[in-house]
């Protein structure tokens, strides 16, 4: 122990040590009580001195405060209503693909739900319902998701609980969550002009929304909704790691398309013409290892890149961001006002780099002009094991994965205003609003 | 109707991409039967026919047109912006931004400056990389390599003292620039020792000073014989020279040798930080690459990738020193090379030196060291191999894995020992005559070209042996020229019989 100074005549009363109560004398009492403060002063000072020969990491904390490792046990109750299979079993049985693309996040936390300690069986006292269905696995036999009978499912399941169960109906959902990972959330259809022209369906439009799409000012996002990233194989990714000491030698490293030949050939309209523009602009750039390719060392070079762009493609999001900061490297995102997932526990402009779309020409300037020491933080932000955990969906679920954020999510937005609560015989939602194919029964 | 008829088959191409088959779900009736069906299909391929003739797309013109009231944002609002729209892959746009038709808000949206549509892609007038950006590029990535290598790499690395033996020869540029630029990218402090048979010379100096590296260069009064056997006992002598120098001194870091044609990865440099007293790594020989003796081949022929041979330690399977590995010289008995021009192949000596590092504690005079080190000065020179440093070859640590990585290679190439080049490689004053081949894929030029250099193929000796033609001007250069030129005029006769007038 550094102690620099140590006054002689204090060190043989050794009485001094048992707490200082060995002798009644004020003098030595105030010497021991100086002894106590030095001792404590030098050991905060070595502790801050080892503390600081170590900078890999630094702690995280969003708009909401330090958030990101809070338990969410004892803070909220969960019921899970029981639905018939219909909803959630029988379709994953027909399709077990829904357990590994990029939507399961709906199957997983029903799953964790229904282990999780803040479930229970009794429905007085829960804070929140969550109805568990499946609305995202009705795939193509290319894997993707199509949401034309999302819709009525979800409305047929809305009119199920409302019958069985008086939950529903005192409150209209809002103290109901559902998960809709879908492109556009509640809106269910992928291309956005016609999700725009449905809008969040209207049986939903109290319930919070549990979704993956974020977007400031558009009608699929509704205020209050939790936005989370989407689902990312954990095992597939952890079994992939590089050395640390592997030097990051690429500059921004991006795997993609730029033109989606198939449906937009000509650009402009795929990714608003974002993803183009990187192509035209950087493909002649040494330090730009952008292409098409679909290599087998996606993820060994993402760990030896220090940028990874993260443009938008026919949705804001994508799954790029989840990879990217898995593996360390720092998100440029190239999507005008999107909301990344848990915003406001993840601050995240200080971990990416946030590029409005019209700048994508200057992207380059924009990459070389930020400080080292920024980088660097940023490096150390994105290393903090929580940071990774919180973006990933474990099985079996480990303390401050997603799972968890999405309840500490829940639970900041407890307790629920007296306003929610409807009087009897009053009635809010348009239970017939939407197209009319919407009203048909599942 | 007709709209959202357009609209379905808009969409039905996209989605046609998701899935093989089906009509929407989403179309309400399944009214279009026959005549209106074949209606479309008529009109469909008729905007095809017109799309193909104009180069943009017709149909979306048609489209435009008709919707005139819809609930969301139109793209665009006139044909003359949707053909600029569309012009803009083709056109580089003088200003940097390119042409965007203005968006409109959303109206089912509030104040939303996002747009859903078609949107210009923007392109800026030289799309090319920006040199200084590029510098600052490749700044930023050594910061955050040496910020790695600060938490991950070696703590507390040792500066490492590389002593090389070289002499005046051919290919003494080329071997030590390779050695030079391996040591010129190694992260940790250096100081390199060039001990050079016969002397210093300026040759050598200036081609280390490019370097930039701490030097400490000595000369050997010997000469480099010219018997391989010779040469081996005479880089010995030269290393035990280096050895003594980092005893005077007192040098402090990692002793490694890195002869002049040896080739070095990085990770090595890396991996002897981790030698605590004396370390081995595995060298891999390629000694047959140099001079591809046909019997050699053709008993290899069988195999499918003949391996490469390794020195190095050997490791039992709790990982600890169990023997050596060594070059099996048999399959080369009497036909190895002699002399350093030989054609023969070079054989690497049993253990070779430069896969040996030691910790230059070892050869100080006093200090604590361990006992089973042998004190250089009690050597005369005559030592085998590098174990014979040490009294108990036991105590050798095996590096790299136990010896399984392969972090440096071994061969010996020389040319042959009467060889001319120019001194320090340069020529001066530059070639003045050259005269065009007739077969070369280049046009006739005219002769008078200044400093142009024709490459030769097929010749393995330095370039300058080809311009005889210059007779001329080089007349002064080289007392031996005559003795050249038949040399090289036996060497031409593959090359054009045209270029003999």
């Amino acid at each position: 122990m550094p102690v620099s100074s140590s006054p002689p005549p204090i060190l043989d009363s050794s009485l001094c040590r048992l707490l200082f109560l060995g002798s009644r004398d004020s003098s030595t009492m105030r010497k021991c009580l100086w002894l106590w403060g030095l001792l404590f002063i030098a050991l905060g000072f070595a502790w801050s001195i080892t503390a600081e020969r170590n900078p890999r990491t630094e702690r995280i904390s969003g708009s909401a405060g330090d958030v990101l490792e809070d338990d969410p046990v004892g803070r909220l109750k969960v019921y899970v209503y029981e639905l018939p299979s219909k909803y959630n079993k029988k379709i994953l049985q027909k399709d077990p693909r829904c357990l590994s693309h990029m939507f399961a996040a709906e199957i997983f936390m029903h799953r964790f739900l229904l282990s999780s300690p803040v479930r229970t069986l009794n429905p007085e006292e829960a804070d929140w319902f969550y109805t568990p269905i499946y609305a995202t696995c009705d795939l193509t036999p290319t894997g993707l998701p199509l949401p034309f009978k999302s819709p009525r499912m979800v409305r047929s399941a809305i009119q199920l609980i409302s019958s069985s169960w008086p939950y529903w109906n005192r409150t209209e959902g809002a103290d109901h969550f559902f998960v809709v990972p879908h492109d556009f959330g509640a809106c269910f259809h992928y291309q956005e002009e016609k999700a725009i022209e449905r809008g969040i369906l209207p049986s939903l439009r109290r319930a919070t929304l549990v979704q993956t799409f974020g977007q400031r000012n558009h009608v699929c996002l509704n205020e209050g909704s939790i936005t989370i990233p989407p689902y990312a194989p954990p095992q597939k990714m952890q079994a992939r790691q590089i050395p640390p000491d592997t030097p990051r030698s690429i500059f921004v490293y991006f795997r993609g398309l730029f033109y989606d030949v198939n449906n937009d050939p000509e650009g402009g309209y795929y990714a608003r013409g974002a993803r183009a523009a990187v192509w035209e602009n950087f493909k002649s750039n040494p330090l730009f290892d952008i292409s098409t390719e679909h290599p087998t060392t996606y993820y060994e070079d993402m760990q030896r890149a220090i940028f990874c762009l993260c443009p938008l493609g026919w949705a804001p999001w994508s799954p790029r961001l989840v990879e990217a900061v898995v593996f360390g490297c720092i998100p440029v995102i190239i999507a005008d006002d999107i909301v990344l997932p848990f915003a406001d526990a993840i601050p995240w402009e200080e971990i990416g780099v946030f590029v409005a779309e019209e700048d994508v020409p200057k992207l380059d300037k924009i990459l070389t002009s930020i400080p080292p020491h920024v980088i660097l933080r940023k490096q150390r932000l994105l290393a903090n094991p929580s940071m990774k955990r919180a973006m990933l969906f474990p099985q079996p679920t480990l303390p401050g994965d997603a799972f968890h954020q999405i309840l500490n999510g829940l639970a900041r937005k407890l307790p629920h205003p007296k306003s929610v609560y409807l009087k009897p015989g009053e009635k809010i939602l348009n239970w017939t609003a939407g197209p009319i194919t919407d009203l048909k029964p599942w | 109707m007709k709209l959202s008829a357009l609209q379905q088959s808009y969409l039905g191409r996209r989605s046609n991409s998701f899935r093989s088959s089906g009509p929407l779900d989403s179309s309400s009736d399944g009214a279009f039967k026959s005549p209106a069906a074949v209606f479309w299909l008529v009109l469909h391929g008729l905007s095809c026919l017109i799309s193909l003739l104009l180069g943009f797309r017709f149909s979306r013109l048609v489209f435009l047109l008709l919707s005139t009231s819809s609930t969301y944002t139109s793209p665009f609002h006139s044909p003359t912006e949707l053909a600029k729209t569309l012009d803009i892959r083709s056109v580089i746009p003088a200003d940097p931004v390119g042409n965007v038709p203005l968006p409109f808000p959303n109206k089912t949206a509030t104040n939303s400056r996002v747009v859903v549509g078609r949107h210009g892609i923007r392109i800026r007038p030289w799309p090319h990389p920006n040199p200084v950006e590029v510098m600052k590029a490749h700044r930023i990535i050594e910061r955050v390599q040496t910020e790695q290598r600060l938490q991950f790499g070696v703590k507390d690395p040792r500066k490492i003292i590389v002593v090389t033996p070289t002499y005046v020869r051919t290919f003494q540029s080329l071997h030590l620039t390779g050695v030079m630029h391996s040591l010129m990218l190694v992260p940790y402090d250096l100081v390199w020792i060039v001990v050079e048979a016969g002397g210093v010379s300026n040759e050598t100096a200036s081609l280390i000073a490019k370097s930039g590296l701490r030097i400490i260069h000595v000369g050997f009064s010997q000469r480099m014989p010219n018997s391989w056997d010779e040469r081996h006992k005479l880089e010995t002598k030269m290393r035990l020279r280096g050895l003594r120098i980092v005893r005077e001194k007192i040098l402090d870091g990692i002793v490694i040798f890195a002869d002049d044609s040896n080739m070095h990865s990085m990770e090595l440099f890396d991996e002897i930080q981790n030698a605590k007293w004396f370390g081995a790594v595995s060298v891999g020989i390629l000694a047959n690459s140099a001079n591809i003796d046909e019997t050699v081949v053709e008993k290899r022929g069988e195999e499918e990738n003949p391996r490469m041979p390794v020195q190095g330690p050997a490791c039992n399977v709790s990982n600890m020193l169990a023997g050596w590995h060594t070059f099996n010289t048999l399959p080369f008995a009497g036909k190895s090379a002699v002399y350093i021009d030989d054609r023969a192949t070079v054989l690497p000596r049993k253990l070779e030196w430069s896969g040996f590092v030691l910790n230059s504690r070892l050869l100080w005079k006093d200090g604590d060291k361990p006992e089973w080190m042998k004190d250089i000065d009690t050597l005369d020179g005559d030592i085998e191999s590098p174990l014979d440093l040490v009294k108990d070859p036991s105590v050798v640590e095996p590096l790299g894995s136990c010896g399984r990585r392969v972090l440096l290679w071994w061969l010996r190439v020389e040319a042959r020992a009467d060889s001319k080049f120019p001194p320090r490689w340069i020529i001066d004053p530059p070639l003045e005559v050259t005269v065009p081949s007739k077969r070369t894929p280049w046009p006739d030029t005219p002769p008078e070209l200044p400093s142009h250099k024709k490459p030769v193929i097929g010749i393995q000796e330095p370039i300058i042996k080809h311009t005889t033609k210059t007779r001329t001007s080089r007349s002064k250069r080289r007392s031996k020229r005559k003795h050249d030129e038949t040399r090289t005029d036996r060497r031409t006769t593959g090359f054009d019989k045209t270029l003999q007038n």
